[in-house]
């Protein structure tokens, strides 16, 4: 039993050791920096709102993908000659298209997009409204004589059972 | 009608109408992204010639003809599936250029690619890097732009050629601007 106690301690340190070397051969963005620290928050700040186009559902800065690893390249080397944000998405959507930003800018394609969820909101704002001051116009009905007889014997048949 | 069963019909209506878009979103390729560069002239480009790394290859290699530029790797499996089709096609029209991109690929792989499975292309562009792929707005292989005699880029197909999309797609549009020039 106690020969088990290495091997124990063996196997995690194992891979941990294999997840150490793995990551370090994953792309980071640590490679990317600026003599300017300011730059190199810009850097990071855009590349984490540009998508990557391989995977979706990943910014150019959490992406694993080649493609994005190239455009990261790209958007340093830009910023490294000193242009402006402005260009480099301006560079970017040129080639990608609208597709690169995760926010689609405002254009006659994207309204729908942009002002649907107002229009919806207001639509069922609307029904509402509309609804509730139809309750109110319509008068309290009354109950007749033969309903309020009907009513009394139904309670006190309900009191009996109970 | 009777008004309020006409009334208690408009849900329904709703329903399918919302049903209705759900499924036509469900045929959707989310994949497929359109290029910003149709109907743009094609970037500009300096690359070497994959078979003969002495040559320099730019965009004047587009002009006076229809071409269909495939962008490729010995690496991605969907090229591989769309090559036999590519053979094929351009076996069969003579008058299209193929222009081979090499994307991201290095040159004895891509060449061993083409001894063992055939050549379907004029003239193959070589771009280890992605300098030229990132102008073109690449994001996988295999996409297939099609560009006019005019060097303007009039198509991008994402994904690879089949039968069908030869004959639905791309040929229609080829055929199109092979009219235009003469």
């Amino acid at each position: 039993m106690t020969l088990s106690h290495p091997n124990r301690l063996v196997a995690p340190l194992a891979l941990a050791a294999t997840l150490a070397l793995g990551a370090a051969h994953a792309f980071t963005l640590e490679e990317f920096t600026f003599e300017d620290p300011a730059r190199t928050d810009e850097f990071k700040d855009l590349v984490g709102e540009l998508r990557c186009l391989v995977c979706q559902n990943e910014s150019l800065a959490g992406s694993q993908a080649s493609v994005a690893q190239d455009l990261r390249k790209e958007v340093y080397r830009m910023m490294q000659e000193g242009k402006s944000r402005d260009e480099v998405v301006e560079f970017l959507v040129a080639r990608y298209g609208d597709f690169v930003l995760y926010e689609p800018p405002i254009k006659p394609s994207t309204y729908i997009l942009w002002f649907g969820p107002f229009l919806f909101f207001g639509l069922g704002g609307f029904m509402l409204l509309r609804a509730i001051q139809r309750k109110k116009a319509e008068p309290e009905q009354e109950l007749s004589q033969a309903e309020r007889e009907r009513l009394q014997q139904l309670l006190a048949k309900t009191d009996r059972n109970d | 009608m009777n008004t309020s069963a006409s009334r208690a019909l408009i849900p329904l209506g709703i329903f399918l109408a919302l049903a209705g878009l759900l499924f036509y979103g469900l045929k959707l390729d989310p994949r497929e992204i359109p290029s910003p560069l149709i109907d743009k002239p094609a970037p500009d480009f300096t690359l070497e010639s994959l078979k003969d790394p002495s040559q320099t290859l730019t965009k004047e290699v587009l002009l006076g003809k229809v071409s269909l530029v495939n962008v490729w790797a010995s690496w991605c499996p969907s090229c591989r599936q769309e090559h036999a089709e590519l053979m094929r096609i351009a076996r069969q029209n003579q008058g299209v250029q193929f222009l081979g991109f090499n994307w991201k690929d290095t040159r004895p792989e891509a060449l061993q690619m083409l001894q063992q499975f055939g050549d379907p292309y004029t003239t193959i562009l070589y771009d280890p890097d992605n300098r030229s792929g990132i102008d073109w707005g690449v994001y996988g292989a295999p996409e297939t732009f099609i560009v006019d005699p005019q060097g303007i880029i009039r198509h991008k197909h994402v994904g690879p050629i089949d039968a069908r999309v030869w004959e639905q797609e791309i040929r229609p549009i080829v055929e199109q601007y092979q009219a235009k020039k003469s």
